[in-house]
């Protein structure tokens, strides 16, 4: 069927720079470039154009300039390029569209809409280059009560793990991501003293030795699933959702399910890993509660586990079940949240903004008078570190940066992370492709990432006259809203500017 | 310890009567590593719940009474024979080792099961192997006498199911196969196209097959007292994924 799309992207070749070099050949999976014999130069194809940038980054002399075509159809506020294009491409292929990172569409981004405040005389602002600055969290259920008995503390605490700064690299599973792309997240995170997470795709073999900085997650797949593997762990996540593709589950293709990723996952090379929707030993919160205490038992209570879901309508509600199902940490993923592989239709218009979330599940285990028994980690579309300290004056302990991770890797975004084709080195297991990325320098970039955000979350706690992140969590008088309405700053429990 | 005697041959005998699941676990585990019993007996099991979940290496565990969910969930070794019936989630994860029922199980019997076998007497309830997976030359068993509830085998991607329908039982179960994608269920007797899972093809069973049913049945009657070549005299259908990557045509990329 003749196709009637048009290129999603132009390639513009200055001629004058291009020195027929051929890096650009080289550099592109998608082989948009080629070399034309009878021509003598370096063309392309631009209906394979994704729009990852990387040959322009490559390109030594600057001769490529990669942008969105034109594509100039009549101007149309209903039926906008993008209805066009999902259309015409379903009309001929009949296919659901799949699409990888998070959503692009403008849901309110509420971050933006929140401003912090700072101290102004009446009670001074700290300055973190003298004055000691607190951002270690500690992730558990707390309890009630303390006993302590002759300056003893008499009271067994649930295990609690410790984080050096309250981030965390979220599920990136390998099989999804190339090796180099995990091994960067575990190293990074061993560095920085925080938690990297397997996501369901296992840990490989050698990667052990970062068991102690991993969250392993048990999800409805169960790849990789064993007692090596759940007691190999810092902490064990049960995940039920995910904020990009809420109540749906995964299909990892099988051309990505190579010989190291079948042995990490433990079934056939070359067969789809699929995760299903729900668990299917999980049917109730009693149900959850059943494999909670499972996986506590298989690892004699000495890890904390963690449920995650994705943000919808009735998070708090099912929040507090969580909680009372014996959860030491919640996991909330938002609307924005990133994903390797989901239906275009469902990761933009499913679930809520994570900010909405983070406060009303806050709100509503205070009221049950149960927010201490687990932590909250936010998810799903945090940017930068002003999200990270919103977040947590919202009533997060923690935040999961996963897409903001992906791009201190060289992520540039292009949604095609399902594909199995990654220029970056990330998102692919092809092994010409995957050892572009470099381990040492990626944990690098990681490492400065979060090492950057740290120093501002340290500089904007100050200001506020903070001294401890502790302090900070659900202190939303620290937080006022702009532009919101009634009911969303009522939602996220914060006053308007300047009331 | 209260409630434990060592008899002569290594058998180590609780009585599981009031004993939270917890404690009950915490004292397995106490026994299997301080005494290094061949046989643990359980006695008076009153639903306990992941019994077998944390005990790694060869210990058989006898139970008797009615252990609760997860039976074996993780296992890692063990060989766990129940005298009497098996709730939800029995051998749920499993890695290895044996699990006998004699008597029924309930729903999710060897869910994403990894390795290991499991023999149940009579039936199994619904979502039995459910995502069952192989790898290489660990592939997981099961093995039941009686028959089915819907969606055995759902989402299946490795390992052996098979189901004798003894003592002339009809096999009802719908959903067979829905979205399996590897792994093999045979299946003595009869079941109609409309009880099969849109992924999965019919055919029957191969030399190889008739290897791995005589193999499994034989241990099956080893325990239940049946006689294999009455058994294996079948007739047995063969139920297999028709695709490696069942929803691979559902996108459009």
């Amino acid at each position: 069927m003749k196709s009637f799309l048009l290129p999603e992207f132009l390639v513009e070749r200055d001629e004058n720079r291009c020195i027929q070099c051929k890096v650009c050949i080289t550099q592109c999976g998608f082989e948009t470039h080629y070399f034309d014999e009878e021509l003598g130069r370096v063309m392309h194809k631009e209906e394979r154009c994704v729009g990852c940038q990387r040959c322009a980054v490559f390109c030594p002399t600057n001769a490529l300039i990669i942008r969105p075509h034109p594509w100039n159809l009549r101007p149309h506020a209903n039926w906008t390029k993008e209805r066009y294009y999902d259309l015409t491409k379903q009309a001929e292929t009949g296919g659901v569209i799949l699409v990888g990172s998070g959503t692009d569409k403008p849901h309110r981004i509420y971050w933006d809409h929140i401003v912090l405040n700072a101290s102004q005389v009446t009670n001074p602002s700290i300055d973190p280059l003298r004055e000691p600055m607190e951002l270690r969290t500690y992730l558990g259920s707390k309890p009630d009560a303390l006993e302590i008995k002759d300056g003893e503390l008499e009271t067994e605490l649930p295990p609690q793990v410790k984080l050096e700064t309250p981030i965390l690299f979220s599920a990136l599973s390998f099989g999804a991501i190339s090796y180099q792309a995990q091994e960067s997240l575990a190293r990074a995170a061993k560095e920085v003293g925080i938690l990297f997470n397997t996501g369901e795709g296992g840990l490989p073999q050698s990667l052990k030795e970062y068991g102690k900085y991993a969250i392993v997650q048990c999800a409805s797949g169960r790849f990789g699933v064993d007692l090596d593997y759940l007691e190999n762990s810092a902490m064990i996540e049960i995940k039920i959702g995910q904020g990009a593709k809420p109540g749906i589950g995964g299909h990892l293709p099988g051309e990505k399910v190579s010989e190291i990723v079948s042995r990490t996952r433990m079934i056939p090379k070359g067969t789809d890993a699929i995760s299903p929707a729900p668990q299917h030993d999980i049917y109730s919160i009693e149900d959850l509660s059943t494999l909670i205490y499972a996986l506590k038992e298989a690892t004699n209570y000495k890890k904390p586990v963690a449920v995650k879901i994705a943000a919808v309508h009735n998070s708090a509600a099912i929040a507090t079940g969580i909680v009372r199902a014996g959860a030491d940490v919640v996991v909330l993923d938002g609307l924005r949240g990133g994903t390797g592989a989901a239906p275009k239709i469902i990761r933009d218009n499913v679930g809520i903004p994570i900010e909405l979330a983070i406060a009303a599940v806050d709100t509503r285990l205070r009221e049950e008078g149960i927010r201490n028994r687990a932590s909250v980690i936010a998810a799903g579309g945090i940017r930068c570190s002003a999200d990270v300290i919103k977040a947590i004056a919202l009533g997060a302990d923690a935040v999961y940066i996963g897409t903001a991770a992906l791009v201190a890797m060289g992520c540039t975004l292009c949604q095609k992370c399902y594909t199995g084709i990654c220029n970056w080195g990330i998102c692919t297991q092809d092994p010409k492709l995957a050892k572009r990325l470099n381990p040492d320098i990626t944990t690098e970039r990681l490492v400065n990432l979060v090492k950057a955000w740290s120093n501002e979350i340290k500089e904007m706690l100050g200001g506020m006259g903070i001294n401890s992140v502790e302090s900070l969590r659900g202190n939303r008088l620290q937080l006022r809203g702009i532009g919101l309405a009634d009911w969303e700053l009522k939602v996220l429990g914060i006053k308007g500017a300047g009331e | 310890m209260k409630g434990i005697y060592l008899s002569k041959n290594g058998r180590v005998v609780v009585d599981a009567k009031d004993i939270y699941y917890r404690d009950l676990n915490r004292l397995l585990q106490k026994i299997f590593v301080e005494r290094h019993p061949k046989v643990i007996e359980l006695r008076n099991v009153t639903g306990q719940r992941y019994i077998g979940t944390r005990i790694r290496g060869e210990v058989e565990i006898d139970i008797f009474g009615t252990p609760g969910s997860d039976l074996g969930a993780f296992m890692d070794g063990p060989t766990i024979k129940v005298f009497g019936n098996a709730q939800d989630g029995c051998g749920n994860t499993m890695n290895s080792g044996r699990i006998i029922v004699y008597g029924h199980a309930g729903d999710i019997l060897g869910m994403s099961m990894r390795g290991g076998k499991i023999f149940v007497k009579t039936d199994i309830g619904y979502r039995g192997a459910i995502h069952m997976k192989e790898y290489k030359e660990k592939i997981p068993v099961i093995v039941v006498g009686g028959t089915s509830q819907d969606f055995l085998g759902e989402y299946m991607a490795g390992g052996v199911v098979i189901l004798l329908g003894l003592n002339n039982k009809s096999h009802r179960a719908t959903f067979i196969g829905t979205g399996m994608h590897g792994g093999r269920i045979f299946i003595r007797g009869r079941v109609e196209d409309y009880q099969l899972g849109k992924e999965v093809g019919l055919e029957e069973p191969n030399e190889e097959d008739r290897k791995v049913l005589e193999e499994n049945i034989t241990e099956f009657c080893t325990y239940f007292g049946y006689e294999p070549s009455e058994i294996l005299k079948g007739p047995f259908i063969k139920l297999y994924p028709k695709y490696l990557r069942p929803y691979g045509r559902l996108y459009a990329y």
